[in-house]
This record gives C-alpha cells, sequence and structure tokens, in this order.
C-alpha cells in the first residue's frame, strides 16, 4: 500500500465518537448535578476568600485583613490553642481506639457486638451534648467534680475529654478495618519462624496497620480542630479557631475578620485531608491483595484484660449519655432531685421550641432523599458516563472538597454568598431549602465515597451489555444498579440523616426564626443557661438518630433475607 | 466464498503515547467464526471493544454489513456480547437476564417468554430459567450471557475469552458447544482467546496478533503448517528452532553442523532461524554412512504421552535441545530409553527458515 507523504507527517486526528442519546442524556444530568456544587460549594467559597480581601466597606484592601489578624495577639493565640486541642486529642483518642480495636479484632473477649454498639453512640449525637454531660459531672457543682483534683472543667480539659468521645468511633472505625484486613497468613509464618507475641506485634501488626493509624490521626485531628460544638459549651475562655469564627461573626459582626479566620481554618483541614487521600491509596493497595482472614485464638487471659478496658471506655460513653439523660429527668439536678418533665417544655424556652426539633426532622429527611439521590446519581454518572473527562475530572474535585471544609466555613462563605443583594439566588436565604443544600453538601464527601465503592465493585460490564442490548441506560441503572447497590444507597440515605439531625457548625449560620432547628436549639438554651433543657433536646437529637439507626438495621436485615437468594457469591 | 460482513480497515488505537493497535485491517466473511489469538496484552481485546463501539479506535475504519460504522455507539451497532465475567445481572433471574434485550414498549409478553425458552432450550438450560445467576455453575452463567447475547439475533457474535474462567473439562464441551450453535445460527463470530487450542479447534480462520499488529491471518491448517513469523511459529504448538548461517543452495551451517534445507523461493540469507515440529522429525535406525540431516544425539528425557513418545534430544554442539515425536510402538522398536544415543533426521522440506530477529 502506497503510504502518502502527508500520512507520515501531518499528525493526525483522532476519531471522534458519536455520542449515542443515552450520551446527550447523561451529560446533560452531570452537568446539572456539577452545577450544584458549583453553586452551593465552589462560589460560596469564592465568595468567602475574596471577603476576606476587602474591608467592610467594600473596598479592595489586599492582605491587610490578614496583616490585622496575626497583629491580634487575642485572635493568633487561638492557633495556638487550636493545635494544642488537635494534637492532644489525636494522641489520647488513636491511642484508645487502637487497644479497642486490638480487642476487638484479636481476642475473644465475651460480649463484643455489645460494646461495639456502645462505642459507635458517640456518632448520634451532636458534639455539644457530651460539653453539657462534662459541666453536670465535673462542673462547679458535678457529681464527680473531685476526680479533676481541683482543675476546672471549663477549658482545655472539658474541651478534650468532648473531643476524645466525639472522635473515638470515627478512629475506631478506621483502625478496625485496618486491623481486620491483616492477613492471617502472615500471622502463621510468622509463629512458624517462632516469632514471640511482642515481636509479632511490633513486626506484623504495627506495620500492617501503619495507614490505618496515620488516616484515622488525621481525622481525629481534622474534627477536633474544626469541631465548634464542645468549645463553644465547655470551653470557658479558652478561645479556639472554629469559636472565634463564630464571635467574630454572631458577636462582633465582623465578617471580614470571620472570612480570615476562616481561611486559616481552613489550612490545618486541608493539609489533613490531602495527606489522608495520599495514605488512603497506599491503604486500598494493601487491601486488594488476597488476605485469609485472622481467626483470634481463645486466650482466657487476654480476653478478660480486652474486656474489662472495652468496660471501661463504655463506662466512659454511658457515663456521658446517663448524665444528659438524669440532668433533663431531674427537676433541678443537683439539687432537686424529683423527676419531672419541665426541661421538655422547649417551648417555654428560648431556641425555637419544639418546633426546632419538628424542623429538624424535616430538614433531615429531605437531606437523607435528596442527597442520596443527588449523590449516588452524581458517582454513578462520573463512573459510568463517555467522555466530558475534564468535567468528570472537577465533578470528582468538586465532590471530594467538602471533607476539606469545616461546617462552619462552609456556613459563613453562604451567608457570603446567598445574603449578596446582588445574587438572584437570595431568595433561597433563611429557607429550609438552604438548610437542606448546605448539609448535602457538608456531607458530601463520605456518601460520594461509599456511593463510588458500591458502584465500583459491580461488573464494569453492565453498561456494556445493556448497549448492545439497545436498552437506554436509564433501564439498566433502575433495574439493575440500583438494587445491586441498595445497601451502599441505605448508608448514604442514614448517613445523611443522622449527621442532618445532629450538626451545628454549618446550620447555625443559616437557620432563620422559622427554621431553627434542634441542634441549634441545644447550642442556644446552653447560651441562655437553660442547660438541662439543653440536654434533654441534645437527648431528642439522639434517641431520634438512634431509632432511625436501628430501623436502618432491621431493614437491611430484610432486605438481606429477601436477597440472600442472587446475593450469594458465585458457585463457580 | 460468501460475501465481506466486517470489514477493518487500517485501524490503530493508542492509550496516550501507547500504541495499542497499529495499523489492523481484516476481513471477515458472512458466517464465519474468527479467532484473534494471542498472548495476553497484545491488544484482542482492544480490537474487539474497537469492533463493538465500547472504545472506540483513534483511526481507522470499520465497516459492517457495508455501512460505515467507524464512530458509531455501541447503541447504534449491531452485534451481540459476551465478556470472559459474563456480566449477568445477579439480581434477575436467568429468564429475566435473557429476556433483557427483548423487552420494550411494543414487545408482547408471551412473544418474549416464547422466544427465551427457545434460547435457553438452545444452550441445554430449559428447566434453568427461574434460577439466578449466582445458583448457576460457570460453565451454566456461560450458556445464559450467550444466550442473552443472541437474544435479539445479532449479525455479530463477540466473545471475549468466554471460556478463561472454566475449568479444563467444562471448558472442551463448551468449546463444542458454541461451536455447534455458531454453525447453526450461522451467525458471524469474532472470539478472543490466548488458548491456541481452542482457536484451533473452534475457528474458521486465525488472526495472530502480538503487540498490537497482525502477525498472520489463516486457517487453523495454514497456521499450524506454514507459520508466517518466527513468532507465531513458536507460539502455535511446539517448534525446535535453531540459528544458523545460509551459506547459499539451501546449506545452513550452524554450531552443531550443517543442514540442507529445500523450501521453495528460499529468500532468506545471512543469519537465520531455522525450525521443525518435533512430529516432523524422523526418528531413524542408527547407521554409520550419515545420511541427509541426519543428527544424533543422547536421550536426556523422554515423556510418554499416551500413543506417542516426546523424545529430548541433546546433540553434541547445538544450542539446545530437539523435541522429538515418535510412536510408542516406534521408540519401543528403536530401544529409545534416557542416557542412550538416539538417531533422527529432520526432512528438509519440513524445515522453514525465519529470519534472525533484530
Ligand atoms: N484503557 C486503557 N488504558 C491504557 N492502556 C490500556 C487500556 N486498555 C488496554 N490497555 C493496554 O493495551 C494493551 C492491550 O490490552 P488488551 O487489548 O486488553 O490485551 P489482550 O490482548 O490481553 O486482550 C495492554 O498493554 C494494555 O495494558
Ligand atoms: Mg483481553
Amino acid at each position: 500500500m502506497a503510504v502518502t507523504p502527508s500520512s507520515l507527517s501531518a499528525p493526525v486526528r483522532p476519531l471522534k465518537p458519536k455520542a449515542s442519546a443515552d450520551d446527550h442524556v447523561m451529560r446533560l444530568f452531570i452537568l446539572m448535578i456539577g452545577l450544584y456544587l458549583v453553586i452551593a460549594l465552589a462560589l460560596p467559597l469564592y465568595a468567602m476568600f475574596s471577603k476576606s480581601v476587602f474591608d467592610s466597606e467594600g473596598a479592595f484592601v489586599g492582605l491587610s485583613n490578614y496583616l490585622e489578624y496575626f497583629r491580634t495577639p487575642a485572635l493568633v493565640y487561638s492557633i495556638q490553642n487550636s493545635l494544642f486541642i488537635g494534637v492532644i486529642t489525636t494522641v489520647i483518642t488513636v491511642s484508645v481506639a487502637f487497644v479497642l480495636a486490638y480487642g476487638f479484632t484479636r481476642s475473644r473477649m465475651p460480649g463484643k457486638p455489645i460494646f461495639k454498639t456502645i462505642t459507635m453512640i458517640p456518632i448520634l449525637m451532636p458534639s455539644l451534648l457530651p460539653g453539657i454531660a462534662l459541666i453536670y459531672l465535673f462542673g462547679r457543682q458535678g457529681v464527680v467534680k473531685w476526680m479533676l483534683f481541683g482543675h476546672d472543667v471549663y477549658g482545655p480539659i472539658g474541651i478534650i475529654i468532648s473531643e476524645v468521645f466525639f472522635t473515638l468511633p470515627h478512629a475506631l472505625i478506621i483502625i478496625v478495618t485496618a486491623l481486620s484486613i491483616a492477613d492471617a497468613r502472615l500471622y502463621e509464618a510468622a509463629t512458624a519462624l517462632r516469632a514471640g507475641p511482642v515481636r509479632i506485634f511490633f513486626t506484623v501488626t504495627l506495620p500492617g496497620v501503619r495507614y490505618g493509624l496515620i488516616s484515622a490521626a488525621f481525622v481525629v485531628f481534622t474534627l477536633a480542630v474544626t469541631d465548634f460544638g464542645a468549645p463553644k459549651v465547655i470551653g470557658g475562655s479558652f478561645n479556639v479557631l472554629a469559636t472565634d469564627i463564630y464571635k467574630q461573626v454572631i458577636g462582633q459582626q465582623n465578617f471580614q475578620m470571620g472570612a480570615v479566620v476562616s481561611v486559616v481554618l481552613l489550612i490545618p483541614a486541608a493539609l489533613a485531608f490531602f495527606v489522608d487521600r495520599l495514605v488512603q491509596k497506599k491503604q486500598v493497595a494493601l487491601l486488594s491483595a488476597r488476605a485469609v482472614a485472622l481467626e483470634p485464638k481463645p486466650n482466657k487471659r487476654f480476653d478478660m484484660i480486652m474486656m474489662v478496658y472495652a468496660i471501661i471506655v463504655s463506662i466512659f460513653i454511658l457515663g456521658i449519655l446517663g448524665m444528659c439523660q438524669f440532668a433533663a429527668l431531674f427537676k433541678f439536678f443537683p439539687y432537686n432531685l424529683s423527676f419531672s418533665l419541665k426541661n421538655y417544655q422547649f417551648d417555654l424556652m428560648d431556641g425555637g421550641g419544639w418546633d426546632s426539633y419538628f424542623n429538624s426532622i424535616e430538614m433531615a429527611t429531605y437531606a437523607a432523599v435528596f442527597g442520596t439521590i443527588i449523590v449516588f446519581y452524581g458517582a454513578y454518572l462520573v463512573e459510568k458516563g463517555k467522555g466530558l473527562g475534564v468535567i468528570r475530572g472537577a465533578f470528582q474535585f468538586l465532590a471530594m472538597l467538602p471533607m476539606a471544609v469545616p461546617g462552619l466555613v462552609l456556613g459563613l462563605a453562604y451567608i457570603f454568598f446567598f445574603n449578596a443583594p446582588s445574587n438572584p439566588l437570595n431568595v433561597l436565604y433563611h429557607t429550609m431549602t438552604i438548610l437542606v443544600i448546605s448539609t448535602i453538601v457538608h456531607f458530601y464527601t463520605v456518601a460520594h465515597l461509599t456511593a463510588s465503592t458500591a458502584l465500583k465493585q459491580m461488573d464494569a460490564q453492565f453498561e456494556s451489555v445493556a448497549a448492545s442490548l439497545k436498552q437506554p441506560f436509564y433501564r439498566t441503572f433502575l433495574r439493575v444498579t440500583v438494587p445491586v447497590c441498595t445497601p451502599a444507597i441505605l448508608d448514604i440515605s442514614i448517613y445523611l440523616f443522622v449527621n442532618a439531625m445532629t450538626t451545628v457548625s454549618a446550620v447555625v449560620f443559616l437557620y432563620s426564626p422559622h427554621t431553627t432547628l434542634a441542634s441549634v436549639a441545644v447550642l442556644n438554651m446552653d447560651d441562655a443557661g437553660d442547660i438541662a433543657p439543653a440536654a434533654a433536646m441534645g437527648m431528642m437529637i439522639f434517641y431520634t438518630a438512634a431509632g432511625v439507626k436501628i430501623l436502618h438495621y432491621l431493614l437491611s436485615r430484610g432486605i438481606e433475607a429477601r436477597t440472600q437468594a442472587w446475593r450469594i457469591s458465585s458457585a463457580n | 466464498m460468501a460475501s465481506v460482513f466486517l470489514k477493518i480497515d487500517s485501524l490503530t488505537k493508542n492509550f496516550g503515547s501507547f500504541t495499542a493497535l497499529r495499523d489492523i485491517s481484516l476481513e471477515v466473511f458472512e458466517g464465519e467464526f474468527v479467532c484473534f489469538l494471542g498472548p495476553s496484552g497484545c491488544g484482542k481485546t482492544t480490537l474487539l471493544r474497537a469492533i463493538a463501539g465500547l472504545d472506540i479506535q483513534t483511526q481507522g475504519r470499520v465497516e459492517q454489513a457495508g455501512q460505515d460504522i467507524s464512530v458509531l455507539p455501541p447503541s447504534e451497532r449491531d452485534f451481540g456480547i459476551v465478556f470472559q465475567s459474563y456480566a449477568l445481572f445477579p439480581n434477575l433471574s436467568v429468564n429475566k437476564n435473557v429476556a433483557y434485550g427483548l423487552e420494550s414498549r411494543r414487545s408482547k409478553r408471551e412473544e418474549v417468554d416464547q422466544r427465551v425458552s427457545e434460547l435457553l432450550a438452545l444452550v441445554d438450560l430449559a428447566d434453568q430459567g427461574k434460577k439466578y445467576p449466582s445458583q448457576l455453575s460457570g460453565g451454566q452463567q456461560q450458556r445464559v450471557a450467550l444466550a442473552r447475547a443472541l437474544a435479539t439475533s445479532p449479525g455479530l457474535l463477540l466473545l471475549d475469552e468466554p471460556l478463561s474462567a472454566l475449568d479444563a473439562k467444562v471448558r472442551a464441551h463448551l468449546r463444542q458447544e458454541i461451536k455447534r450453535l455458531q454453525k447453526r445460527l450461522a451467525v458471524t463470530t469474532i472470539m478472543v482467546t490466548h488458548d491456541q487450542e481452542e482457536a484451533l479447534t473452534m475457528a474458521d480462520r486465525i488472526v495472530v496478533m502480538n503487540h498490537g499488529v497482525i502477525e498472520q491471518i489463516g486457517t487453523p491448517e495454514q497456521i499450524y503448517a506454514t507459520p508466517a513469523s518466527a513468532f507465531v511459529a513458536e507460539f502455535i504448538g511446539t517448534m525446535n528452532f535453531v540459528s544458523a548461517l545460509a551459506t547459499g543452495s539451501g546449506t545452513f551451517t550452524h554450531a552443531g553442523g550443517s543442514l540442507d534445507v529445500s523450501a521453495d523461493g528460499l529468500k532468506e540469507s545471512g543469519q537465520v532461524r531455522l525450525a521443525i515440529r518435533p512430529e516432523d522429525i524422523y526418528l531413524s535406525q542408527g547407521t554409520d554412512t550419515p545420511r541427509l540431516n541426519q543428527v544424533v544425539g543422547e536421550v536426556t528425557a523422554a515423556e510418554y504421552l499416551g500413543a506417542f513418545v516426546r523424545i529430548s534430544l541433546a546433540p553434541e554442539g547445538w544450542e539446545s535441545t530437539l523435541q522429538v515425536d515418535a510412536s510408542t510402538d516406534r521408540a519401543a522398536a528403536l530401544g529409545i530409553k534416557v542416557g542412550a544415543p538416539a538417531y533422527v533426521e529432520l526432512p528438509p522440506e519440513k524445515i522453514l527458515v525465519y529470519p534472525e530477529a533484530v
């Protein structure tokens, strides 16, 4: 065949595939959901960054707000305080969680399921609640005040105890996962080589979970540094970055400075996020190796020690939970211990009354329903769509971003963006809609990752087969993808519901008198000194979240039973 | 000869700077069974996906039934496909899987049911329709996938390593099954495989690929008897190789002596590789007067494979051992045993000559 000179020299343009009707529809949807992320995340963040370089009159001032910030010792001091809280909490939580996770995976302690359930309780509570319990336990009139040997619970001690309580389940989940993927064959080999238990621990166990530990450390650090609930309730005069933002905005109406502190708070959170992503990739590589699950052998003494340890941790958690419930149920704890429901008469207090509780349920339901649809469908389009490579890449980035944005920062960014008079979207300001929008975005990342993981586990050829059979993509999506991913979809909706119930940080800047939320009511009642009602409302949130969790459990069991005919692994 | 059904012209596929397929051209005739054969990573799947439109080529043209389909999406092409994983929908029963492509707003329920039972009978699974895929064996799943792909009576059937996830016995059985089905339906079929035995037993024609190019296209007999390149010769069946130097007029010298070759139109010169199959080597009685291309060597191994023995011979000076197949009877008659010498003859007309790889 003759080769024409041009075909040798000219760079050839690759063929462009003709897009099918499905491709067009899928592109339209990914653009729509992408637009949602741009409006609900990228633009508000941009508004916040730009606010930090303007003065209150709207004149561009460059970095002078930052200079002012760093010239104000009281503010700069908070950086140090936040780092202090973050580091100490990380060390304590990761240590406590590691030993507990070790017991869960390497011992045959009795009552494991009960202890596992108890240690997940903090996830179901607003982070304000442990602080309230600590006031009753160790405060001026605390029942076990003596345990602090004269130290004041208001301040770093109270914050750290609260943060350890609040971050423990998160660390535990990560470390248990890391420990359970350990390969039994490694242990058998080490034992065969006559390595002692201590040597095995340091040469096999620890290296095997190092990525899990690093990941847990960064997650805990980020949560502790960005949390607003605990320092607000029990921080006293100990200022941290999160409370500074709140004070600058709500107290002093100094929005520019609020923006500056937000940017400062973004740095550790973003840094932790990127390190975590890096480490996660390595962890995944470890996971993909075909490992044999480890079955711990009974060892009476070790099992007992681990159980005693689990009991101690459980007492800590149940103590805090129980304290709140007691305080809520007595007339005036600890002086008048007669039983009363007066603390539940929320309508008599500031904070929105019972309405705020029902608002919360409404908001959490919307967030769960719409959030699950948006997140799952978005992840599906990113995974299965064709073309628009750049846009899908950007979408993926935007989906990961919320993990690095603390709730308070997101809330403040919303004020700047949605409250701007020039923005036609400002009709949303102070509505239920904006609470739902912000909550979905706030918790987008974990939900998105759950969806992506489930979608990646499906056979990548389903869509190819469906296309060869000339079936529209939505038919396969509804008839195959959704049913196969139902467990993940349920997980996502429960995750969104529970977090929407308990969160306070983003929504604290966004509620209106008509849309007060239960978690915000806890904050405001505590602020007003109505601590027992605050505890009562906090427990309402807990019971609701716990009830939904139980419902989820039963539902999952039901679905499992109904679908086990086809969910059992292939019988090859 | 039947008419050309699928025509691929100068197809190239790049992944970034990596060229997975380079200038592929081939034709598939109506009703033909063609195998893409080659080592793992040579680009077979990539070529199949380009034909299906699942991942279209960077350059080049694909024509099916006279129509240019080069850039069409899969949904606008006419093919059925079976993947190595089968990709059966786990939550749908076998019946629903097979019916998946048949159900549309216009189709009648009874007609669909009718067609599904017809197809399941065709693949010998008439009574399995209510089960879920995970309740079937691997071989059964494979046949469900086949029935699903054939349900819409596609003009082209594409199979990507459809048998490689199965154990040897099931595989051998399904080979015949698929072949029988293909002949009966006369559907033009392309199957990807890295298993030469599979290709040799099933294909009407084989496309041997290596490193993104086609090495040879031909019937199994052509590919086996006259491999077009040393790669094909080595990849298909067993082949003895000897590096040698052409001295002209059909004689080649090598480390252990010289060999005469009578290949017609011999055009290789300089450094070459001579090749001969074990079954083409003649096990002979030892004589003192050397015959043409006679080689003597010590037997280093003798492997009894039922009707024949594979003898490994280490002739003095040769760079590697020579594999020789002889009938069990003959080997016994000639007293072949390990450690003893044996005489063989390499018929000049059976020796193939390939240029030395550079
Ligand atoms: N999506 C892809 N991106 C980059 N490289 C690819 C991709 N798909 C295949 N390749 C590469 O192209 C080559 C051919 O792959 P493939 O067609 O799957 O081989 P096989 O012959 O085993 O089916 C391999 O080197 C493979 O790594
Ligand atoms: Mg392949």
